[in-house]
């Protein structure tokens, strides 16, 4: 395999377990918002406690992303980040005050009025981080943001490829998604049984609204993404590929149903993971669809090997240490 | 206000921003081992209590400094595109590596931060010193970029495109290593003193305060140990600058006319317009000296520099100013409690001097705000010098002004309840001498 493609397939893996990891962050922050009931307050602890050790690993995967992407696809980075220089710029807004608004309600003071206020920055920030980045992914697929690959220029304006309803549907879709995969994860951080009905019916209620979001994003792409639409609904392996996503969807409702609440998890993560690989596929060997791909992007061959060399060191001491830090945090039974 | 205003602003206020919480994320992960070993080996509960409160102002400080990074890349993008088209790939090496850094940093964060009865204590300790060691190589890592914007190497130009490309070599640039050894210690220094005039306050309101004494001790000695290095790496920089940059040293230096046996001017106001600077106290010989060794040796003046290519004279000399100010008088201080500690046996507690100490407490981190300004207006017109100038590499994007005061009001914010959460977490902390043992309690206390 060509070294750029390799990188592109690190930069999906990247993107999956971002996902994964604060994908479900920012739906922790959603049901912060939405942690009302009898158990309320209950819910809001379990998902600190979650959230706590783990989100600032979690977020170092955007990270890592945004740099494989300026080092190794530059016109890309360049050309994504002038197209969706609106969307991109209240995304980051949005993960400083996420992020920040998170850390200082665990040491502001415990007082109800403090604690409620910080709690509302969080949770809203953390609505509108994947919203936004959901939206970009749209604008991605839509195939309008054109660029001129000779000057570099973008040809699609500042507003249009992302101020449409197309990309708004991904975000939303975006949005449910996280929210799905951190109520299925949060059953398994509680041994209190009426806490986790509660994640439970959460967990259900999200995954519908993911379903019907998606179908709302097929039926929204057939203009606002036709080329995206004529892969899904065309292309014979595409067929076959979404027929398994959306078997194990109803798997991971069916296992929330019946209260299996590990193997939920492990349906919501394969689900999650199929669906960002399907979207990589669906547009490979494009970047942005229709003018970059991977080949028109990538940087030169030997920066392409040396950054491998590097993503193959920095493994040997990276996984080890995540985890270490899951083992620790995660696969001991919560409180 | 131009777009291309706008976004130097913008970049400047994100750097200025991100780097105070850099330099914590550095010097603040050494301190919190340092005590934490002193706890393991000696069961003092100050010890312990230093540890979990050095602890909590890290954790602060670390979110706040992890996302205004996150921001700091994507600007990077979002600001200069027409730079990072073509110096991706080049800079790329740094930037990869400290990817992992970042990813060590948080990893071992998390489990120094909520592993205290979840892991044994020496492996809690060791995670301290992971974070310590990769706060520092992230902060190497990205300086070597940085250093690679003011001496490029490691590519060719041809048609707008980077060539050639190596990789290794563009992260080994010239002035990689004085500009990282300089940052580094700059981070402990400026750290060092920071909290070394939060707990000299500490001790005047409560001087029985063991807790405070004790943070003071090692706080202290980290910065009696940095002052000197500085000065001897700042050193070090001048000279690199005088050979690669010689526009920007002359703007440091207020330095108009190319001559030999340049004199050093100390103070000084630069005026542009009439091509000189005034009011400076001139001391014979000794920029030639400082910048090449030798009292004879000639210094390109500002003259020699067509207007286009010179960088802004007055900020520059200015900011350059305040830092060899900010340092100079650091090192006295230093070399103060170096004595009166040697005289009293003991960390030095008189109320004169805990008063000093909070007087200079913040210029630590005025000189890195002020060295920062050095390097990079100092290296204006150009972006990367000699290669790419600053308004060709903007993005064309209108309206950054928006953007600008958006996230300046944002950082103001952040800024001050960061202020509020150290002042409650940190500083407020128990009065007089320690007895009782409070062990495990890994949440901070509501
Ligand atoms: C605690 C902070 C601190 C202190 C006390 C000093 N500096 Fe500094 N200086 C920095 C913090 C700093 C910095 C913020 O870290 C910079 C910006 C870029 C860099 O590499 O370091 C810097 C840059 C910088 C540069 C420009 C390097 C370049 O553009 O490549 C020079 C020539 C000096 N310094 C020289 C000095 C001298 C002669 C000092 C004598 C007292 C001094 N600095 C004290
Ligand atoms: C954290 C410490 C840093 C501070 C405080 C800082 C400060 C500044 C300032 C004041 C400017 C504006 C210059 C002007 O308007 O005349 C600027 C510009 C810039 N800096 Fe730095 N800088 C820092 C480190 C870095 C690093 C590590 C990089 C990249 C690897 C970088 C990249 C840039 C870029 C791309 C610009 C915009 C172009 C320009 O105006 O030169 N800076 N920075
Ligand atoms: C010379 C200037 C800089 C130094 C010394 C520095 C150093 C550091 C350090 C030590 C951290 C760890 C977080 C903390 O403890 O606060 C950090 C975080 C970060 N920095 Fe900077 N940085 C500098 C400039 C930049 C620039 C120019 C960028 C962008 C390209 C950047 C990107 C980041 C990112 C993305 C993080 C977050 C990592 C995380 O999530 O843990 N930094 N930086």
């Amino acid at each position: 395999m060509n070294p750029e493609t390799l990188v592109a397939g690190v930069l999906l893996a990247a993107l999956v377990l971002y996902t994964l990891g604060a994908g479900a962050d920012f739906g922790g922050g959603v049901w912060d918002l939405f942690a009302f009931g009898r158990t309320g307050t209950r819910q809001r602890d379990v998902i600190a406690h979650a959230l706590g050790p783990i989100w600032e690993a979690n977020h170092v995967w955007l990270i890592l992303v945004i740099v494989l992407l300026f080092v190794c696809f530059p016109a890309a980075f360049a050309a994504l980040s002038t197209a969706l220089h609106v969307p991109l710029t209240v995304m980051l807004i949005g993960i400083v005050l996420r992020g920040s608004a998170f850390t200082f309600r665990t040491y502001d003071r415990s007082d109800h009025a403090v604690q409620r206020r910080w709690s509302r920055v969080f949770a809203i920030a953390s609505i509108v981080t994947p919203l936004m980045l959901g939206v970009c992914v749209g604008a991605v697929l839509s195939g309008d943001i054109g660029v001129d690959m000779t000057s570099g220029r973008v040809t699609g304006g500042f507003f249009a490829p992302w101020l449409a309803p197309f990309p708004f549907a991904v975000g939303l879709f975006a949005l449910s998604l996280c929210a799905f995969l951190a109520a299925t994860y949060l059953t398994l951080e509680t041994t209190e049984p009426d806490v986790r009905r509660a994640f439970r019916a959460r967990a259900l209620v999200a995954a519908v609204a993911t379903g019907v979001l998606a179908w709302t994003c097929f039926a929204l792409a057939r203009s606002g993404a036709p080329v995206m639409h004529e892969g899904l609904a065309g292309a014979d392996g595409s067929l076959v590929f979404q027929i398994v996503t959306g078997s194990v969807a109803v798997g991971a409702i069916a296992a929330l149903w019946t209260e299996r609440y590990t193997l939920a998890r492990a349906l919501a993560v394969a689900q999650v993971t199929l669906i960002v690989c399907g979207w990589g596929f669906a547009q490979y060997p494009l970047l942005i669809p229709p003018d970059v791909s991977i080949a028109n992007a990538a940087a030169p061959a030997n920066v392409l090997r040396a950054v491998l060399t590097v993503l193959a060191i920095g493994a040997v001491v990276l996984l080890p240490s995540l985890a270490y830090l899951y083992r620790i945090f995660k696969l001991q039974p919560g409180r | 206000m131009t777009d291309l205003l706008a976004a130097r602003l913008g970049m400047a206020m994100s750097l200025g921003f991100h780097i105070l919480f850099a330099a914590a994320g550095i010097a603040m992960p050494l301190l919190m081992v340092i005590a934490e070993w002193r706890w393991l080996r000696s069961r003092d509960p100050v010890d312990l209590e230093l540890t979990k409160r050095w602890l909590r102002g890290t954790a602060i400080l670390f979110a706040v400094g992890a996302v205004s990074g996150t921001v700091l890349s994507f600007e990077l993008g979002l600001l200069w595109p027409g730079f990072m088209r073509w110096a991706g790939p080049v800079i790329g090496m740094p930037f990869s590596l400290e990817g992992f850094a970042f990813f060590l940093e948080a990893i071992f964060l998390g489990i120094y931060l909520y592993g205290w009865d979840r892991v044994p204590p020496l492996a809690h300790w060791a995670s301290g010193v992971v974070i310590a060691a990769s706060g520092c190589v992230s902060g190497i890592f990205v300086v070597c970029a940085n250093a690679w914007m003011n001496t490029p190497t490691g590519f060719r130009m041809e048609n707008g495109v980077a060539v050639d490309i190596d990789p290794i070599a563009a992260m080994l640039n010239p002035a990689a290593f004085q500009q990282t050894l300089h940052m580094t210690i700059a981070a402990y220094l400026a750290i060092a003193f920071a909290a070394s005039g939060i707990h000299a306050w500490g001790l005047l309101r409560d001087p029985a305060s063991a807790f405070h004494r004790r943070a003071l001790a090692i706080t202290l000695l980290l910065g009696i140990a940095c002052a000197p290095l500085q000065l001897v790496s700042g050193d070090i920089s001048a000279k690199q600058v005088a050979e690669s940059q010689p526009a920007k040293l002359a703007a440091m230096e207020g330095h108009w006319e190319t001559k030999r046996n340049a004199p050093l001017t100390i103070g000084g106001l630069p005026d542009e317009r009439a091509e000189v600077t005034r009011y400076g106290i001139q001391l014979p010989g000794m920029l030639s000296w400082l910048a090449f060794g030798d009292v004879n040796a000639e210094v390109k003046g500002l003259r020699e520099f067509p207007r286009e290519d010179r960088p802004p004279v007055l900020i520059t000399h200015l900011a350059f100013q305040v830092m060899v100010g900010a340092g100079t008088t650091l090192l006295a201080v230093a070399v103060l409690s170096a004595v009166l500690w040697v005289r009293r046996r003991a960390v030095p507690v008189d109320r004169r001097f805990l008063k000093l100490l909070i007087a200079v407490s913040p210029l630590g981190l005025i000189a890195i705000e002020a060295g920062w300004t050095v390097t990079e207006v100092g290296r204006q017109p150009w972006i990367v010098h000699g290669v790419m100038r600053t308004r060709d590499a903007v993005t064309p994007m209108p309206g950054l002004v928006v953007p600008l005061v958006t996230i300046s009001l944002l950082y103001v914010f952040l800024g001050l309840v960061v202020l509020a959460l150290l002042r409650r977490q940190v500083f407020a902390a128990p009065r007089g001498p320690m007895k009782s043992v409070r062990a495990g309690g890994t949440e901070p206390p509501r």
